[in-house]
Formats: C-alpha cells, sequence, structure tokens
C-alpha cells in the first residue's frame, strides 16, 4: 500500500472511491488502509497547501539556525520539545554539520520574527546561538510549484498551428 | 493567376485534412480550456536520456548519421526488441531508424503497394493510413472493428476483407485512438487467416510498452511463419516520452528494409543525430524510466474508466496506450455536436471517435496523459455537463 501513500501525499482530496479505482482496490481496503496508518501514526494530518504570499503579503517566514548544547541523557530532545511547544514555529529538526536544530517560524513581520527569536529562542537556557535566515520566495514547497503560472502545459497539438 | 488546383496532383487533392484540426482552432481561442485532446505523453523525457542528447551537442556531433542510423543505435533497439518481445533481428541488415514512427509506415506503403492494390486499414485508427494508401493510388478498405469485440480485429472480419487484389494489412495495436490490445490468442487467429496468402502486415506497434494487466505486448512478428511478411513499425516517442525527438525505427526481412532505405536516403537522408545518441541511452538504461511512466499512466486510466461508468457513458476498458473511447450515443448527439457542446460549454476539449474513421462516429476519444488533478477537473465538468443536458 505504499502506492496509496504517494497517492495521498500527491493529493489528499482524492475519495476512496477514485483511490479504490486507481489502485484497483476495494473502497473498504482503502478506508481500512488508511485508519491503520492514522492509528499508527503513519499518516499524521491532511493540511492544504497555501501559497500565503497570495493571501497576505506582510507574512514573514524564517528558517532559523540553532546551535544548542545536549543535555545529558536527554540529548536534543528536550531543548527540541521547548522549541516545537511554540505556536510560531512550523517545523523543527535536528541535522548534522555547522548547527543542531533547523527551525522555520511564521510571523506577521519581519520584526514579528525577529521579536520572537530574540525574547523566545535565543533566552532559552542551553541555545548558544541563532542565526536567522528570511524566505524571500517560495519556489517549490512539498513537491509542488509554488507559482501556477510555471505549471502550464505547454504541449501544443500538432494540428494546430 | 494560376489555378493551382491544376497544378497540384489530383491525389493530393483527394485526400482529407484531418477532421481534427477544426475543432482545435476553437479550442485555442479559449481561456480556461481543460484539454483532454493531446496523444502524447506529459511526462519530458526522462533527465538521463536528454543528458546524452546535450552532451552529443556539446561534444560538436552534429553531423549526419548513416542513412540506416548508427550502428550503435540499430543494435540497442535489437537488444532491446529481443528482451522485451523475445524477436531477434539482424542489426545490420534488418533494421532502419526512421523520422519517427509514421515515416517508417510512410516507407513501407510506398515500397510496397502497387496503384489499385488494396490496403486493409481496421479502424478506428490513427488518421494517417488512409491517406498514405491513397497517394500511391492503392485503393484503402476499411474494416470496422466493435466495441462489442472490444474493438479488436476478428479473423472473420478479416478473412472477408481480403482479395486478389491485397497487399497490405495494417495492424494497429495498441490502438490509438480505442486502447484495444490484441492478445496473443487474437493475433493467432490472425496469423491463421494471412498464412497462405501473400499478405504483407503493417504491424503499427509504437504504444506496444504501454499495455496494461499481466499479459505483456506480442510482437506480431513473434508468431510462427509471421516473421517474414511483417514490418514491425516501433519508436521511442510514446515509450520514453520523447515526440519531439521524432525517431522511430521499422525492422523486417532485409529485402524489404533493404528498399525502404534506398527510399529514406533519398527522401530523408538520416534521423536526427542528436536524437540518436539519446536514444541508445534510453535502449540501454531506460527499462525503468517505462516502467515508472506506465504505472501513472495505469492508475490514470483506472481513475478515468471509472468515472465515466460513473456517469453511465460506458466506456469500454481499453487495456494499452493513453486513451479512453467512452461510447456517447446515450446523450443522442453526434460526436461532433457533444464535442463542441462540450467545449462551448464547459470548456473541457476532446476528439471526435469520428475523426479517426466512420466507425468511431458515437464515441469520443479522451486522452489520460495529464495529472490526476487536471483528470478529477474535467471529469467533474463532463460530469456537469451531462446533468445539463439532462443525461
Amino acid at each position: 500500500m505504499d502506492r496509496l501513500l504517494t497517492l495521498l501525499h500527491e493529493n489528499a482530496r482524492l475519495s476512496n472511491k477514485q483511490l479504490a479505482a486507481m489502485l484497483d482496490e476495494t473502497e473498504e481496503n482503502i478506508s481500512t488502509a488508511i485508519a491503520d496508518y492514522e492509528k499508527q501514526g503513519v499518516i499524521r494530518g491532511y493540511q492544504a497547501l497555501i501559497n500565503w504570499e497570495r493571501v497576505d503579503t506582510n507574512k514573514a517566514i524564517a528558517l532559523i539556525e540553532l546551535r544548542v548544547s545536549p543535555k545529558k541523557n536527554r540529548g536534543f530532545d528536550e531543548i527540541a520539545g521547548k522549541v516545537m511547544s511554540f505556536p510560531e514555529v512550523d517545523s523543527v529538526y535536528l541535522m548534522s554539520g555547522g548547527y543542531d536544530l533547523a527551525v522555520t517560524v511564521h510571523g506577521k513581520s519581519m520584526q514579528d520574527v525577529a521579536m520572537f527569536v530574540m525574547r523566545r529562542l535565543s533566552t532559552l537556557d542551553s541555545v548558544l546561538s541563532t542565526a536567522t535566515h528570511f524566505i524571500l520566495t517560495r519556489y517549490k514547497e512539498s513537491g509542488v510549484i509554488m507559482n501556477q503560472e510555471e505549471e502550464k502545459d505547454e504541449r501544443r497539438d500538432v494540428y494546430c498551428d | 493567376m494560376i489555378d493551382y488546383s491544376k497544378l497540384l496532383t489530383k491525389r493530393i487533392q483527394q485526400v482529407r485534412p484531418s477532421g481534427i484540426r477544426k475543432f482545435f482552432d476553437i479550442a485555442n481561442e479559449m481561456d480556461d480550456v481543460i484539454s483532454l485532446s493531446i496523444g502524447e505523453p506529459d511526462f519530458s523525457t526522462p533527465w538521463h536520456v536528454r543528458q546524452e542528447g546535450i552532451k552529443s551537442l556539446e561534444m560538436g556531433k552534429t553531423w549526419y548519421s548513416p542513412n540506416r542510423g548508427f550502428a550503435e543505435l540499430r543494435e540497442e533497439i535489437c537488444k532491446f526488441f529481443d528482451r522485451h518481445y523475445h524477436v531477434q533481428y539482424d542489426p545490420k541488415t534488418e533494421v532502419l531508424v526512421t523520422v519517427g514512427g509514421s515515416e517508417a509506415l510512410d516507407l513501407a506503403v510506398r515500397c510496397l503497394v502497387e496503384p489499385g492494390e488494396e490496403v486493409l486499414i481496421p479502424q478506428p485508427s490513427f488518421v494517417c493510413y488512409e491517406p498514405m494508401a491513397q497517394m500511391v493510388g492503392a485503393v484503402p478498405v476499411i474494416i470496422e472493428t466493435k466495441e462489442k469485440d472490444g474493438f479488436r480485429l476478428t479473423p472473420e472480419e478479416l478473412r472477408a476483407a481480403i482479395t486478389p487484389k491485397t497487399k497490405l494489412l495494417v495492424l494497429p495495436f495498441p490502438n490509438n485512438p480505442t486502447g484495444a490490445v490484441m492478445r496473443k490468442k487474437d493475433l493467432e487467429a490472425i496469423a491463421d487467416v494471412i498464412r497462405g496468402t501473400n499478405l504483407i502486415v503493417l504491424s503499427d506497434e509504437i504504444y506496444s510498452e504501454l499495455t496494461y494487466g499481466d499479459q505483456p505486448h506480442v510482437a506480431f512478428s513473434s508468431l510462427p511463419d509471421m516473421r517474414e511478411r511483417t514490418i514491425v513499425v516501433n519508436g521511442f516517442s510514446k515509450a520514453f516520452a520523447m515526440t519531439g525527438w521524432r525517431l522511430g525505427y521499422a525492422m523486417g526481412p532485409k529485402e524489404l528494409i533493404a528498399q525502404m532505405t534506398k527510399l529514406h536516403q533519398y527522401a530523408i537522408m538520416s534521423a536526427p543525430t542528436t536524437s540518436q545518441y539519446a536514444a541508445v541511452e534510453a535502449m540501454r538504461h531506460g527499462d525503468a524510466d517505462i516502467v515508472y511512466m506506465r504505472e501513472q499512466y495505469d492508475m490514470r486510466r483506472r481513475l478515468i474508466v471509472d468515472g465515466f461508468n460513473e456517469m453511465n457513458l460506458t466506456c469500454f476498458e481499453p487495456e494499452g496506450a493513453f486513451y479512453v473511447f467512452p461510447c456517447i450515443k446515450r446523450t443522442g448527439l453526434s460526436s461532433d455536436e457533444f464535442c463542441e457542446k462540450l467545449l462551448y460549454a464547459k470548456h473541457v476539449a476532446v476528439v471526435p471517435g469520428s475523426a479517426f474513421g466512420n466507425c468511431g462516429e458515437g464515441y469520443v476519444r479522451v486522452s489520460y496523459s495529464y495529472s490526476i488533478n487536471h483528470i478529477t477537473e474535467a471529469l467533474s465538468r463532463i460530469h456537469d455537463f451531462l446533468k445539463q443536458l439532462g443525461c
């Protein structure tokens, strides 16, 4: 059923009936499989992929590099837990390489994000340093090209001039 | 004033322009058209294949190729054909690389058919066979395949169409526009009719890699006694999403290929060089790309067949190519009317079945070489259209 996950990842709005037709399965099998995935925590949610820039030009998104000191026994989990509890934080990844946590933060403005980093993140106990990178344009996200004009079907029928 | 109609040959003036054209001119003028009309893959050529083409350009390999095509490519084509369909051809004498499958078809007709001889053409089928026969002064004899037979050519219909003047049988399977496939037993029944006649078979297998279900494509030349009387036409456009590269090939007995090569040499010279370098890569390392694209097409095929059946536009289940051919007779409209009304009312473009032969009347060709989102949007518009018609 990996193909089911792939299809849902591409388009979570396909109905069970459509998924069943595409995968040559019964609707019952599809709905059972999805319920199982949800129960096992394989599927963690369904979201719309929104081009926020079209809705609100003031919205700011930043990628923040955090260098932190890991805690004995608990490693990075404790600090990661604290960081992800802020509603402003959209994603948190533990990274290899030059810094430890990559954090994306959404705010109403660049100022808003900067204040959040300064007041909330950099003041956390084990945070050694932060570097804030504002995202200027999102070209592609989760496999989707954000500017729909770039997705135009350029095929021309051979019978046309 | 020059009266050009007196200068042009009668033959070319008698060839009808493609019926699809008018229709696309309308669609082109509209905004917001959701098209399911285009007959080529929506995938781009796999990147590693494109890279080989680019590399050849960077290295300045911009000269002609030998008339027959590069020896390296002919060898790879023979290996591919043996690996996939288990028929062996000699790369030196039995393969000709052409400008798309279309050129190979034209060469075969021009080399084999005398004026007045008959060419058997099963329809609905791709639009080029009839004009090709007309251009050599041959008589196109149409065999109408039927939905009840799964749009397959039946041995009875074939037998009934053969006369002492019959020279060539075109075998267009997997079929555009119906999606019909001839399975092994169907082909064997055809071979039984052909055995003992002087018929040559022009087997257009351009969609051979796009068949669905567990039975793979069977090459007509793999059947006993058929290799010696078959010209296979195939190419890169559909299997590797390489339509724009214009590259195909013909394979057959060396006596036939030699004459076709002569004609190709004088008319075309040689197939595009850049494309041939890319094609070598496709033949060597492209099997996984085919599998991936076939899986994608297969899911869309199921989705779209299910969608049409849901709307009560009964849809013969296609087993090959990337088209469905739903029956629209229930609406009381002709194919042309259906397509025109659908286009004006819902801005959805599909192709009238009648463009592929008179027997395609009552059907429309719908391509599923489009993204899932595109297909679901088009299906929902067609659904609304039927509701408006009161169907």
